[in-house]
């Protein structure tokens, strides 16, 4: 998939609305923009929507009114398959191929756009170790693996045709606190190498303002605002003070409370 | 002692009738696969059909096979064989646990690991051969295992319209009110159908995904 050359967002909502099967409204009229190499969060509680709006860029999900535009080109006119192979995809069940090792589960897309074999070897192997995981564990099966060893994989699987755009869904909300802190702190040193163009979807704002360039906080089917993480801490928005409130009070809570 | 003995005496005639039942067994449940696995995966896709197809098989499955095999006698080209409207009739009966695991088989593979497959950019055929029959087969086998076991016992009804079998030695001592030679006809179906749950079992349990 080839950027745009005029330096526009990557991925446009243009004026997007979505219903649920049942007719009911998810959320209507979104707009957003999303520009090369930045990390947007999409933050929101369950049910905001968040998780939709972003399996509207990869197409398993279909606007029901206005469009979304993928380097300029909306995904309703665009050759699906392309568009998705063009796409990193990473959910936090994972969803490994639970009967293909580690290798053959970071190889899957190279093997779909045909690539030979040693090449796919290769590339396997030069992900395990980005991911920061044994070149032993390609021979094993996603189910000897631990939780967070298979995010990693899932991950790795992501980024091995080197799409220019990663979707991330929760990606570590399954995860114990201390393996999602390692595994936030990886994508970070990930992300400054490899300058992916992400959206991060999460409810946890600590991880929002830990990885995001841009914060965009959806309720109840409206996107309530877009700030970076600094902005964020400081905005006079009544929910982003809740947010945060909620998110110091948690700090307190922890280190003792007591007066 | 005695049917030991008629057994040893008639080797060859056992021999040849257990050939027979395993024929008619072996390709009904060909059949019943070729067709059953398709209809499976399509009321998996397509939901419209899950009931008409499920349903179909379930009204076949109602009909006593004696009046089954006595109503497909009169077709035309299949009337003429009594052992293409035995293979008819059983391919009609395996239908039902072949279709039914193929579509429970594919309905249970992970809705993480089909969102994901899709998401990564597979086509809905690379979806079905790469992922979602692969991660079915146990259950789909199992349900071909139920009817390979059926069948055995069913196919011995075939006999009554001569298709052969080892009903052959039922029916013979049903009619000549002979204990010993329908003994015979029963045990080595009985074998059968053990010796195919049996294999068909390991083989079942090695096809499970890990």
């Amino acid at each position: 998939m080839e950027q745009t050359s005029s330096g526009g967002p990557v991925i446009e909502f243009r004026d997007v609305s979505y219903n649920l099967p049942n007719g009911h409204p998810l959320f209507s009229r979104l707009n957003l923009q999303v520009a090369v190499g930045e990390t947007l969060v999409l933050l929101g509680r369950s049910g905001s929507g968040k998780t939709t709006a972003l399996k509207l860029i990869n197409h398993l999900a279909t606007p029901t009114s206005g469009e979304v535009l993928v380097n300029g080109v909306p995904t309703r006119n665009s050759d699906i398959i392309r568009l998705r192979r063009g796409i990193g995809y990473v959910i936090q069940e994972t969803g490994l191929f639970p009967h293909y090792t580690v290798e053959k589960n970071i190889g899957l897309v190279p093997r779909l756009e045909g690539w030979d074999a040693e090449r796919i070897h290769q590339r396997v192997l030069e992900l395990l170790q980005l991911v920061e995981l044994e070149p032993a564990v390609g021979s094993r099966y996603p189910h000897q693996l631990s939780g967070g060893q298979r995010q990693r994989v899932g991950v790795a699987r992501a980024l091995a045709a080197d799409p220019p755009i990663l979707l991330m869904d929760e990606p570590f909300g399954a995860l114990d606190a201390l393996t999602r802190a390692q595994l936030q702190h990886e994508f970070l040193s990930l992300q400054q190498r490899l300058h992916k163009t992400v959206v991060f979807v999460t409810h946890d704002l600590r991880e929002a303002l830990r990885l995001g360039s841009r914060i965009a906080l959806l309720e109840a089917g409206r996107l309530v605002l877009v700030l970076t993480p600094q902005e964020f801490l400081c905005s006079a928005d009544p929910l982003a003070a809740a947010y945060v409130q909620a998110f110091a009070d948690s700090r307190t809570a922890a280190h003792g409370g007591a007066p | 002692m005695n049917l030991f003995h008629f057994l040893s005496q008639n080797q060859d005639q056992v021999f040849e009738l257990t050939l027979e039942h395993l024929w008619l067994v072996g390709i009904s449940t060909l059949f019943a696969v070729l067709i059953g696995v398709p209809m499976g995966i399509l009321s998996a896709r397509r939901p419209i059909w899950n009931k008409p197809v499920l349903g179909t098989a379930n009204l076949i499955q109602t009909i006593p096979s004696l009046a089954l095999f006595g109503f497909l006698l009169p077709i035309p080209w299949l009337g003429e064989r009594a052992d293409r409207i035995a293979i008819l009739a059983l391919t009609l009966y395996a239908l039902l646990p072949v279709i039914r695991n193929t579509f429970t088989g594919i309905r249970s593979v992970d809705p993480a690991v089909v969102e994901a497959a899709r998401g990564m950019g597979m086509t809905e055929s690379q979806l079905l051969f790469h992922v979602e029959l692969p991660l079915a087969l146990s259950v789909i086998f199992s349900g071909v295992r139920i009817a390979v076991v059926v069948s055995v016992g069913l196919a011995t009804i075939a006999a009554a319209i001569g298709a052969g079998g080892l009903g052959e030695f039922i029916f013979r001592g049903l009619a000549m009110v002979n204990n010993q030679l329908i003994l015979a006809g029963a045990i080595p179906a009985a074998l059968l159908a053990l010796a195919a749950d049996f294999t068909l079992g390991w083989l079942e349990r090695r096809l499970r995904p890990r």
